[in-house]
């Protein structure tokens, strides 16, 4: 495993995405008075990112290599 | 409630926590750990929720909607990266026995004892409110579960008397626990694994209690997630909530930087860096935390908001500060379990980050603090003492309660003036300024000493002015003019909008200048001046540690002279005599020499010696006490490149040098089995041209012997005459056979063969071969039976070569049987999914030993049997035949007497 391993490399693929999902201009566009099953479309699309990049996380780190 | 049933199961809680401390370092002694697992070590990164998180997120939450999240955003982020990042520091911390945040960031400049000062003193005053926060939850939520079920704010109840504030009562409690359970021994690998496990547990207690509570808003209080926000929406004061951005929720500028923070702070708060880096058992434990942790994270941070927007709508009107949601909630509605559990899970999250605090920092303060300038008070003569280790441990337990002391002191004469969030924020800050120095350290070599002190000074300072000074002018103890036209009426130096910098919020504006500050100076001095020796040395070590490893981690780039006794007495004099001994035999080990004997004190000893010993009283220290034992030679930098270049390129070649020659192992292999090969090859020609010549002489002898009789003598009688000649033809015929089969085996050795598939009917082919042979059987007395079944699957072959192979097995049958009361068995049978022919015989046997033998060429000339009757290339060819059919061969031992040859072919399927 070098330092710099496709892992990581995914890994920090990962991290960039991450300030997408959560920065400018991704979040005014969700920024709305809007309701999906009855929460806040902010709230939802907040935790469904969160919940889905924690699960590339481990499906990068558990399976590549 | 009653108080007593608070109190109680407070201390009950707190015991619990002593409890599992003990148990698991017991295990630790007895050598099975408990907390050598992926999971354990997940659960004690999450010592990062902290009360901040149990309380603060509700309350923060309430205020702007969405401005707890980027706190537990930052840090998902951040180890993505840590594959990289934490994975090098994690290495670099193993091989260097690093003991804190201010160990690592001081050896990595060049074991400077000044740069690990500096980071000690700002790790302290910035975590020291981040600590008193932590005391201020427990008695805050202590006094307002007090009044249960009436709901008081703790404005309103005033500060409890000294000897009555529980936040007095739990820190005492929690400086014992770390002093019991973080100072037990001093040990070069600096693990707690009782803290380890008390942390852990604390983790699972503050995550249920959470979701309890949040459960209970959500589905009892309310009607689902769905109806809380609904309730929201409805209200014209709540509704900016629903989208806070740009409004109650402020900019995406600020939404950024708290999240930026938040990346650093996972990395550089010292209770983060004790739990991932120091306390970590197995770098692949990483593996499972990358997605554990974040998971944790998202889970307790879930019912945040219907926690905050359920408090909103409850307590509408009343004063009720949202900080305390968590906990009135359940009091308003009489849940008295459910408060209970509430208040242990604040508590939990309060205690875990207290205890894993204080010993981060007390290691700082005695390694980076108190030891170099006790080191350096030449009177005391400390390297003469004879147990020093005494004194670390008491200079650690000292430190311990004093910051301990001081975070509640801090609570009580500042802590009333903040809301926890905003205290948690300029903890958050201050750690932040070690990021420059210390990711620069790991993978910029050219970053110096003198680049890291400006930068961390440099950034602290406008820390300082920026957050801390508004922070004390708000509490009152500066007057507040200070801060709203600046220090002597100067405009231009307002702390919260510094050089008419205006319109951020504080954290913003701070991070953005103390950023601006720390990193300029740090790049710019780094490039301005050139690296000392032990910085450039450092530097190497540090960036490169996962290609120099292989390179002794160091011990190559010291020279001197030194006595091993003496390293060893040093050694001694801090760990104790057991420890010392056992490093040193442990190291003899490795080097395959004895101790005490013919050890020498070489480079690699007093680097393995000085190692040790940063393990114990950090790398600076460290260095100051192997210096007085030991007489080095000082290196110049040229000197140093030399090594250093020598020494890379020396692993290079090596590296390459293992490829060439493992490139030659492999080809010296295939070479040698090649030429085994050919040997055997031609050991089996030259045995073949010696049996077939063999085999060609017997039968022209006897033709030569009776065409010479009959040549000489014209007269012999006409009978005699017809017996030689019937001889002779017989030889003949022998001669003739066996070229062909000579001639045969070559043409399928070389692939020419003429095989001329089609559909077999083996039942006829084999009654043919019975009754072309019926006259040998009948001439030798051998009665022959054949066994078919009724139903016989076809198969595809050359049906004269398979003649061929009959012939020849019923042959050699019946040269074999018993003479006179010969029998010979033939049977067909279908034999799953090949047809099988059997030919028993019951002559003699086959020798087990050359059962495989007589298949190979000439194989009967081994065994000896019988030889002389046959040419021995027979079962051979038979062989040859079968097998490119698809078939196989071979002769078994059936029960009674005789042989029993056998061969199958494949069946035409369908």
């Amino acid at each position: 495993m070098g330092e710099f391993d496709v892992r990581a490399q995914r890994l920090a693929a990962l991290c960039l995405l991450g300030f997408v999902l959560f920065g400018y201009p991704l979040l005014a566009v969700f920024n709305v008075p809007v309701m999906l099953f009855g929460i806040p479309v902010l709230y939802v699309y907040f935790f469904v990112a969160w919940g889905a990049l924690i699960g590339l996380f481990a499906l990068v780190i558990e399976r590549g290599g | 409630m009653e108080t007593w049933v608070i109190v109680v199961s407070s201390f009950a809680y707190l015991g619990l926590l002593f409890a599992i401390a003990y148990y698991a370092d017991a295990c630790a002694d007895a050598g099975r750990s408990i907390i050598a697992s992926p999971y354990v070590y997940s659960l004690s990164l999450a010592v990062y929720a902290t009360a901040w998180t149990f309380y603060g997120s509700v309350g923060r939450a309430a205020e702007n909607g969405v401005g707890f999240l980027p706190i537990y955003i930052g840090p998902t982020l951040m180890i993505a990266l840590w594959w990289v990042v934490m994975r090098k520091i994690l290495r670099i911390s193993k091989l260097n026995r690093i003991t804190s945040l201010a160990d690592f960031i001081a050896s990595r400049y060049g074991k400077s004892a000044l740069l690990g000062g500096v980071v000690t003193v700002i790790a302290v005053v910035g975590i020291l409110p981040y600590i008193s926060l932590q005391l201020k939850a427990i008695s805050t939520s202590f006094s307002v579960l007090l009044q249960y079920p009436d709901i008081v704010m703790p404005a309103e109840l005033g500060r409890p008397p000294l000897i009555k504030d529980t936040g007095l009562w739990v820190a005492l409690i929690l400086a014992a626990f770390t002093i019991l359970f973080g100072t037990r021994h001093l040990d070069a690998a600096e693990h707690h694994e009782g803290m380890v496990a008390a942390i852990a547990f604390e983790s699972v207690v503050k995550l249920v209690a959470f979701v309890a509570l949040g459960a209970w808003v959500t589905w009892g209080l309310y009607d689902g997630f769905g109806d809380i926000f609904a309730r929201i929406a409805a209200d014209p004061d709540l509704r900016p909530m629903l989208a806070p951005f740009g409004g109650v929720g402020g900019d995406y500028s600020s939404w950024f930087w708290l999240t930026a923070l938040s990346m650093f702070a996972i990395l550089f708060l010292p209770r983060q860096f004790q739990v991932t880096v120091i306390e970590n058992k197995d770098e692949d434990h990483l593996r499972k935390a990358i997605w554990l942790f974040p998971l944790y994270m998202l889970a307790i941070n879930i019912f945040v908001l219907p926690v905050a927007f359920g408090g909103l709508l409850h307590f509408r009107g009343a004063t009720v500060e949202a900080d305390t949601f968590v906990l009135t909630l359940p009091m308003a509605r009489e849940q008295e379990v459910l408060a209970l559990t509430v208040f242990l899970g604040g508590l939990s999250a309060a205690t875990g980050m207290v205890i894993v605090e204080t010993i981060a920092l007390s290691t700082m303060v005695c390694n980076d603090l108190v030891m170099p300038v006790l080191l350096r008070l030449h009177f005391l003569r400390l390297n003469e003492w004879r147990d020093l280790a005494r004194v670390l441990l008491a200079i650690r337990r000292g430190a311990i309660v004093l910051i301990v002391l001081l975070g509640y002191l801090y609570f009580r004469l500042a802590g009333e003036a903040y809301a926890l969030v905003s205290i948690g924020l300029i903890s958050f800050a201050a750690v932040a300024q070690f990021a420059p120095a210390a990711l620069g350290g790991i993978f910029w070599k050219r970053g110096t000493r003198l680049g890291a002190l400006c930068g961390l000074a440099a950034g602290f300072l406008v820390w300082g002015y920026t957050l801390l000074l508004p922070a004390f002018a708000r509490s009152g103890w500066l007057p507040s003019g200070f801060l709203e036209s600046g220090p002597l009426g100067l405009e231009a130096l307002k702390p919260l909008a510094l050089f008419g910098v205006a319109g951020l919020d504080p954290i913003t504006h701070a991070m953005m200048w103390s950023m601006l500050a720390n990193i300029g100076a740090y790049v710019g001095l780094s490039l301005a001046a050139s690296p000392g020796v032990d910085e450039h040395r450092q530097a190497a070590l540090f960036v490169d540690v996962f290609r120099a490893e292989g390179a002794a981690g160091g011990a190559h780039l010291w020279r001197g002279t030194a006595s091993a006794p003496e390293l060893y007495g040093l050694l001694a004099r801090f760990l104790g005599h057991d420890a010392a001994e056992e490093a040193f035999r442990a190291y003899a080990a490795r080097k395959g020499l004895e101790w005490p004997g013919s050890l020498a004190a070489d480079a690699e000893l007093v680097h393995h010696v000085e190692v040790q010993l940063a393990g114990a009283i950090g790398a600076s220290s460290a260095r100051v006490m192997v210096a007085s034992v030991a007489k080095e030679e000082a290196l110049t930098l040229s000197e140093l490149r030399g090594l250093l270049d020598e020494a890379s390129q020396i692993v290079a070649y090596s590296v390459r040098l293992e490829q060439k020659s493992r490139e030659l192992e492999a080809a010296t292999a295939e070479l040698r089995a090649a030429n085994e090969r050919l040997k055997e090859l031609d050991r089996l020609k030259d045995d073949f041209v010696a049996t077939v010549t063999h085999e060609l002489r017997t039968p022209l002898t006897s033709i030569r012997a009776f065409s010479q009789i009959l040549y000489d003598n014209p007269n012999v009688e006409p009978a005699q005459r017809a017996k030689f000649l019937a001889i002779i033809t017989k030889e003949t015929d022998r001669l003739t056979r066996l070229i062909n089969q000579v001639l045969d085996l070559a043409r399928i050795d070389a692939g020419k063969a003429d095989w001329r598939p089609s559909l077999v009917d083996v039942r006829s082919l084999v009654a043919d071969a019975l009754a072309g042979m019926g006259s040998v059987f009948e001439e030798r007395g051998i009665t022959v039976r054949m066994h078919p079944v009724d139903r016989l699957p076809s198969v595809r072959a050359d049906k004269d070569r398979i003649t061929q192979v009959v012939v020849n097995l019923l042959s050699n049958a019946a040269k074999f049987c018993r003479p006179q009361q010969g029998r010979v068995d033939v049977s067909l049978a279908a034999d799953g999914e090949f047809l099988r022919v059997d030919v028993r015989d019951n002559g003699p046997g086959v020798d087990a030993r050359d059962r495989d033998a007589i298949f190979d060429r000439f194989g009967q000339a081994s065994g000896g049997f019988a030889a002389g009757q046959g040419s021995g290339l027979g079962l051979h060819i038979s062989r040859r035949i079968v097998e490119h059919f698809g078939g196989r061969i071979w002769v078994s031992a059936p029960a009674g007497e005789g042989s029993c040859f056998s061969f199958t072919l494949p069946q035409v399927t369908g």
